[in-house]
């Protein structure tokens, strides 16, 4: 029996064969045979008003479900639009599959219209992408593009397909196989590596477990306890991997680098062996490399080969999945504890206990000055359930919100650390709880990241889809304001977001959204109350606050790390 | 420091962009590059002339692309390394003779023979063509162009290496 098919079919087939139940996307003229065919499935299309937002949306998903996000985008401006969240997606390995569409094959290289070289562009900010102009080869290659996407060190996939190909017919003889000869990435570690890693560890006398964003990807949160517990080894969490261990955890340290706490900066400065496991060693962790945690021997476990000595050598390299590989490590660990005693750390956990006493995260709400963020923050918290997803922008309030809320899950902090995208926390958070639909999601976002996607408010509301929003408005580029007045004398070129920002309150509600503001300390707690009680729509509370204050502690970009700036008295 | 490596890859549109995009993107010098077909019709080889002290990081980076099977960094006297290069010489009539003379040394063919200039071409490992071309400087190179090294690692089992092994 012979049958034929269209590419778009075959496409949306092959879609529903991965588990894929939402797309984000926007249509247009190249891929719309894709959206004909998406029409009649059992997948959920999410119309996103910008392809930024549509990206961003598939990567919050993601990141709230651990499973790959989608997203749809036609050829041309469509794809380039996209650009930002593969970017994104890439830096913080975020399994998101784009589907583009191209120009008609016979048009590719003739400046056709709406032609854009999407592979050409996409290459460089994805982990691999393809060019179909076969409808035979839609199904395999989507079929490759979600084995890429979401093994080894995840990443974002692009497939191009050329408008013939999804519009073309072809008899079909169902699903094909993948053949990837040269993609194999490791899960295991070598048995013995990690019985050396064991051996270093236990004659550390100052060891620190150095958790990154790979513990979140690969769901290794019970093993990274685990180890730490049976190891009896403090943990700080980096700014991707904020709740990979509860912030409540006697041994966590919180996060460590650039607005770091204290006390987890500095135990990696004076560690005698930091155990990496899925972190890259970011500049915004490490300060400059010269000066970074110069005592430390490094034990450093990683999916990804080429991120195992790009910055640091490592004494003891272990290639695989943090989960395989901490598994390894307790069974290994238990097995040595058997007849070999953990040394004494009590000099150690004695000194990081001093530390956190002498140099806690503060700060000052005074009742009738400006609203602090950290305060409107901490009362977030306080009001919301346990287990809330937050999300959040770039800027001070991006960091305020990593510092000051205790995250007690993996998958409940959601944000851009690489790429350091504006605009990441508006959709980013519609994905997250369109992933999560039974889980309260809340963007913590700042007035000028707000204002480069607030346009996905409508998508929120019209797709119903009850995310929350607090806008920190203080007026200005926060974080560039604080970078002006420490290095650029006060000089506030191109900062300030005039004082009469649009009327957020006006916008959500123009958007469908419920809308609230508070001006004066005492407006927040009501504020916030009224905000997380609506629940028959989106809700934007927006809170006017000091448009001087600063994050600290703060590292100086390419400084050392033994360099911690407390506050505005130590400048 | 130079490092030659031979880079089998699946013989797929646009693995040497791919390529190329990565080495500019992780800020890595090209100095040569030649590609061409293998023995197996799936699969394309690169031979790479690569500067820097990043080796083990262009190596790794290599791997990370989809489409590569195999990197191999050539250990310098274990591999045959050949290129091709064509060079224009300034020759009047003359110095003809004695140009002819040194060619003959290096075993180059005279290939094409203007009004004022020879071109050879020559053949060999990568040091004999310096060796040439520092000759024929003092007559005065009009053109050059070279192909790019090609190299295969030695046959570990080959009869003549193992008379080495054991001489
Ligand atoms: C797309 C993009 N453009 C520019 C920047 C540079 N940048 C980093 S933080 C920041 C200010 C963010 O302002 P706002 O959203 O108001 O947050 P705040 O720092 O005030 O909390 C800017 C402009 C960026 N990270 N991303």
């Amino acid at each position: 029996m012979s049958q034929t098919i269209t590419g778009a079919d075959i496409l949306i087939q092959a879609l529903e064969r991965e588990g894929v139940e939402v797309v984000f996307g926007v249509p247009g003229g190249a891929i719309l045979k894709a959206y004909d065919s998406i029409f009649d499935s059992g997948i959920r299309h999410v119309l996103a008003r910008h392809e930024q937002g549509a990206g961003h949306m598939a990567s919050g998903y993601a990141h709230a479900t651990g499973t790959t996000g989608v997203a749809f985008a036609t050829s041309g401006p469509g794809a380039t639009n996209l650009i930002t969240p593969l970017a994104d997606a890439y830096m913080d390995s975020i399994p998101v599959v784009a589907i583009t569409a191209q120009v008609a094959s016979a048009s590719i290289g003739l400046d056709a219209f709406q032609e854009a070289h999407t592979w050409g562009i996409s290459m460089p900010v994805t982990k691999h992408n393809y060019l179909v102009t076969d409808t035979s080869e839609i199904s395999s290659t989507v079929h490759e593009a979600f084995h890429i996407a979401a093994t080894g060190r995840p990443g974002p996939v692009l497939v191009d397909i050329t408008k013939d190909a999804l519009a073309g017919s072809i008899a079909w003889s169902g699903p094909s196989e993948i053949h990837l000869p040269g993609y194999k990435p490791s899960v295991k570690g070598h048995p013995k590596q990690v019985n050396a890693a064991i051996d270093m560890i236990l004659a550390s006398e100052r060891p620190v477990l150095y958790a990154g964003g790979g513990i979140i990807r690969s769901e290794a949160s019970e093993e990274l306890r685990t180890f730490a517990e049976q190891q009896h080894l403090p943990v700080v969490t980096t700014l991707m991997a904020r709740g990979a261990i509860p912030d409540s955890h006697e041994l966590t340290l919180g996060m460590p680098g650039m607005h770091g706490s204290y006390t987890a900066s500095t135990s990696m400065q004076k560690a005698d062996l930091l155990i990496a496991v899925g972190a890259r060693f970011d500049d915004r962790v490490t300060g400059d490399p010269q000066f970074f945690a110069p005592d430390a021997r490094i034990i450093h476990v990683d999916v990804d080969p080429a991120e195992i000595g790009k910055i640091r050598t490592p004494d003891i390299p272990i290639v695989g999945d943090a989960k395989s590989v901490l598994t390894q490590l307790i069974d290994s660990g238990a097995t040595a504890l058997a007849h070999r005693p953990l040394p004494d750390r009590t000099p150690w956990f004695d000194q990081l206990a001093a530390w956190q006493r002498d140099y806690p995260l503060t700060y000052d709400q005074d009742p009738d000055g400006p609203i602090q963020q950290q305060y409107v923050i901490d009362e977030l918290a306080k009001h919301s359930p346990p287990g809330t997803i937050v999300v959040a922008g770039v800027g001070q309030h991006q960091m305020w919100a990593s510092q000051f809320w205790g995250f007690e899950e993996p998958k409940t902090w959601i944000n851009s650390g690489g790429l350091g995208t504006m605009g990441y926390a508006v959709p980013a958070a519609i994905g997250a709880q369109q992933g999560r639909p039974d889980t309260m999601v809340l963007a913590i976002d700042g007035d000028g990241c707000f204002q480069m996607t607030f346009q996905e408010l409508i998508t929120a509301a019209v797709e119903g889809i009850p995310v929350k929003i607090a806008v920190m408005n203080n007026a200005n580029l926060g974080m560039v304001r604080q970078w002006q007045r420490l290095f650029y004398n006060e000089r506030y070129a191109g900062s300030e977001l005039s004082a009469t920002n649009p009327d957020v309150v006006m916008l959500a509600e123009a958007m469908g959204c419920a809308g609230f503001r508070a001006e004066h300390p005492d407006d927040v707690v009501p504020t916030i109350e009224k905000g997380l009680a609506v629940d028959d729509r989106p809700v934007v509370m927006e809170f006017v606050c000091d448009p001087d204050a600063m994050v600290f502690p703060m590292i100086k970009a390419g400084g050392s790390n033994d360099v911690i700036i407390m506050g505005p008295e130590d400048l | 420091m130079q490092h030659v490596i031979s880079v089998t890859v699946e013989n797929k549109p646009g693995v040497l962009a791919r390529i190329a995009s990565m080495f500019a993107r992780r800020d890595f010098n090209i100095h040569s590059l030649a590609v061409g077909p293998t023995e197996d019709p799936t699969r394309s080889r690169i031979t790479m002339v690569v500067d820097g002290p990043e080796m083990e990081q262009i190596v790794k980076q290599l791997y990370k692309l989809v489409h590569t099977i195999k990197v191999v960094e050539h250990t310098p006297g274990e591999a045959i390394e050949r290129e091709i290069m064509l060079v224009r010489v300034n020759a009047d009539t003359l110095r003809r003779g004695e140009i002819l003379e040194a060619a003959n040394i290096f075993e180059a063919k005279a290939v094409d023979v203007g009004a004022s200039t020879i071109t050879f071409e020559v053949v060999g490992e990568p040091a004999r063509l310096a060796d040439f071309l520092e000759i024929m400087r003092t007559y005065g190179i009009v053109a050059q162009v070279k192909s790019g090294r090609i190299a295969l690692a030695k046959d570990i089992k080959s009869p003549a290496r193992k008379q080495k092994k054991t001489a």
